[in-house]
């Protein structure tokens, strides 16, 4: 009977300390006066640039320690909205529920487009087709069209890949081609859509497999790839992502590219951010496949 | 003096029962709190929504039959590599290689055992999904099929060496007779050791099962992850999307207390209860068996 006794209060014991909130540490630049840590959580399509700009950013200010993980825009932004990250990237612009979500904990994002990006779409170097139009696409993507044949290629299935649902490049692919930007479409990515974990394996797969077709950030391209040219509409012309497509706005589908702070940023935050608009930052975007801001 | 030993002794007591507890209060907190986060899903999406057949969490499709389909059919495939070649391996080393064979095979199993799944996984996407594509001309190779063929890798280990145990523990005196009533090798480990040794060999089979079906990383990476409802073997050579692929890939974006945060611990739970089913139906054949023999050695 003393036995029982003393386990269930040993039970007890373990589970209410399970019921401690826990103090959240305060992120950012208190970790001593003169070096100062910046958190950068988010996008897996910024990563690159934003590990370049952190390791240019700490040879000119070696007080500032700048930590850059990946993860996905809806990781980064949920850190964001949880208060454990100081700079949350993201390939697609913060959605009004999470807002609320931060403004319920006391979070108040702010916004920065840091960047601008390609979407390439992206076949094996052996599949003939070099065309698409944003329909036919679409149509790709939503189960409609299932053979290269129907799109002017060989007869075979075709393998259609995507990133995860957590990446910012999945929700403004669905957004902008899936759904053609219609306000209101439902349309869904086929079901038999492999969700692959990072940008590299669909490379790779892309580069191994002729039936694939995927897409990815311009700068994530590799030479064992085909791009292909894009038209908004079948009486316009084929575009190829670049620099001057997208400036030109030319390329149907590019977007900006997003950093978010908690409130407006202050200390080596803010310094950090405005050194990431100069020209000589805006140059490293330039060498990493993306496409600097404030070009003309 | 006596006194202090005395309490060393009680003290050295509980920490040691304490301890020997710790493995039931882990498994009491851990199905608490998936209870806790993964209930309220009832409550949030209908029934109807969670039997459909489409997953997409982000615009609230929460079906999660392909997901239950895609983590059985991957199950079920590896299972179909794993036990034979498991359990002709445990033979092999237990009855018939030489002295010599046999201690170089065992720890190279065990080696085995210690791979890391994402290294599987890896070489996964690199060498067999382009050569199963090739092979079978499917449309592509990240498929149940190439998971499959990983998490047998993943399970043999364990399959062969408890297997390999319980064969071990069949006393020399049964095949002893067998050999002197006739029997050839063959027979007398077909007829006699392995039904003598059957319950630790389900155990090890169980056991092989229970790792494949908690395997999260290399399936993630080699299984193309599309949620379609697996229909028949044929699924096999389809892309899946597993349970512990869909917790894992989404975990790290949703916002806390969520509905597709609650669908997920849901989904945890689920697993939970397989696992626990399963290790339930080992050990209860374990006892079977021990109750038959004590009631023929009566």
């Amino acid at each position: 009977m003393k036995n029982t006794a003393y386990i269930a209060f040993i039970i007890l014991f373990i589970l209410l300390s399970g019921c401690n909130k826990g103090v959240k540490p305060i992120p950012g630049n208190t970790s001593s006066p003169h070096i100062s840590t910046i958190e950068n959580i988010g996008s897996d399509t910024l990563v690159n640039l934003a590990l370049a700009w952190a390791e240019e950013y700490h040879k000119l200010h070696p007080n500032v320690e700048i930590s850059v993980t990946g993860g996905g825009s809806g990781t980064g932004i949920a850190a964001l909205i949880n208060g454990t990250v100081d700079i949350a990237n993201a390939s697609r612009e913060i959605k009004p529920e999470e807002i609320q979500q931060a403004v319920i904990n006391g979070i108040n994002p702010e916004e920065f487009i840091v960047a601008k990006d390609a979407i390439a779409v992206i076949v094996n170097p052996n599949n003939p087709v070099d065309q698409l139009t944003i329909k036919q696409l679409s149509d790709i993507y939503s189960g409609k069209i299932n053979n290269w044949n129907e799109v002017g290629g060989t007869d075979s299935s075709i393998v259609r890949l995507s990133r995860e649902t957590n990446s910012g490049t999945h929700v403004f692919f669905l957004d902008n081609v899936i759904r053609m930007r219609i306000p209101g479409d439902k349309t869904l990515f086929a079901a038999d859509t492999l969700l692959l974990p990072s940008s590299e394996i669909i490379t790779a797969e892309t580069s191994d497999n002729p039936n694939a077709i995927g897409y990815d950030g311009l700068g994530y391209v590799t030479p064992d790839v085909k791009v292909i040219a894009i038209a908004p509409d079948s009486t316009s012309a084929y575009i190829l992502p670049s620099a001057v497509s997208v400036n030109k706005g030319q390329y149907p589908i590019a977007r900006d590219l997003y950093m978010y702070t908690n409130g407006k940023p202050t200390g080596s935050i803010s310094d950090y951010l405005s050194w990431i608009m100069t020209p000589e930052a805006q140059g490293i975007v330039t060498q990493l496949g993306f496409v600097p801001i404030n070009n003309p | 003096m006596k006194g202090t030993t005395k309490s060393i002794e009680f003290l050295l007591n509980w920490i040691i029962k304490i301890s020997g507890y710790s493995a039931i209060i882990f498994v009491i907190l851990i199905f608490y709190f998936l209870l806790r986060a993964g209930l309220p899903t009832i409550g949030e999406v209908s029934i109807r929504n969670l039997l459909s057949v489409r997953w997409y969490p982000i615009e609230d499709y929460f079906g999660l039959l392909p997901l239950i389909g895609g983590s059985l059919i991957v199950t079920i495939g590896a299972a179909l590599f794993a036990i034979p070649i498991g359990l002709c391996t445990a033979i092999y080393i237990s009855e018939v290689a030489s002295r010599r064979a046999r201690e170089i095979l065992k720890p190279l199993v065990e080696a085995l055992g210690g791979i890391p799944s994402v290294i599987l996984g890896f070489l996964g996407i690199l060498i067999l999904a382009p050569y199963l594509r090739k092979l079978l001309d499917l449309p592509t190779g990240l498929s149940a099929l190439t998971g499959s063929i990983l998490l047998a890798t993943i399970a043999l280990p364990t399959i062969v060496s408890v297997a390999e145990d319980a064969l071990d523990s069949v006393p020399r005196s049964y095949r002893d007779g067998a050999l002197a009533l006739g029997a050839t090798e063959w027979q007398t480990i077909w007829r006699v050791t392995l039904p003598a040794a059957r319950s630790g060999v389900l155990t090890a089979i169980m056991l092989g099962i229970g790792r494949v079906i908690g395997e999260t990383m290399a399936v993630m990476m080699v299984t193309g992850n599309a949620a379609v409802l697996p229909i028949g073997l044929k699924s096999l050579f389809h892309p899946v999307r597993t349970m512990t692929a869909t917790i894992a890939a989404e975990m790290g974006e949703v916002a806390k207390n969520s509905t597709h945060y609650h669908v997920l611990f849901f989904i945890g739970l689920i697993l939970f209860i397989i696992s626990l089913g399963i290790n339930i139906a080992a050990s209860s054949t374990m006892f079977k068996q021990r109750k038959r023999t004590e009631r023929i050695l009566s």
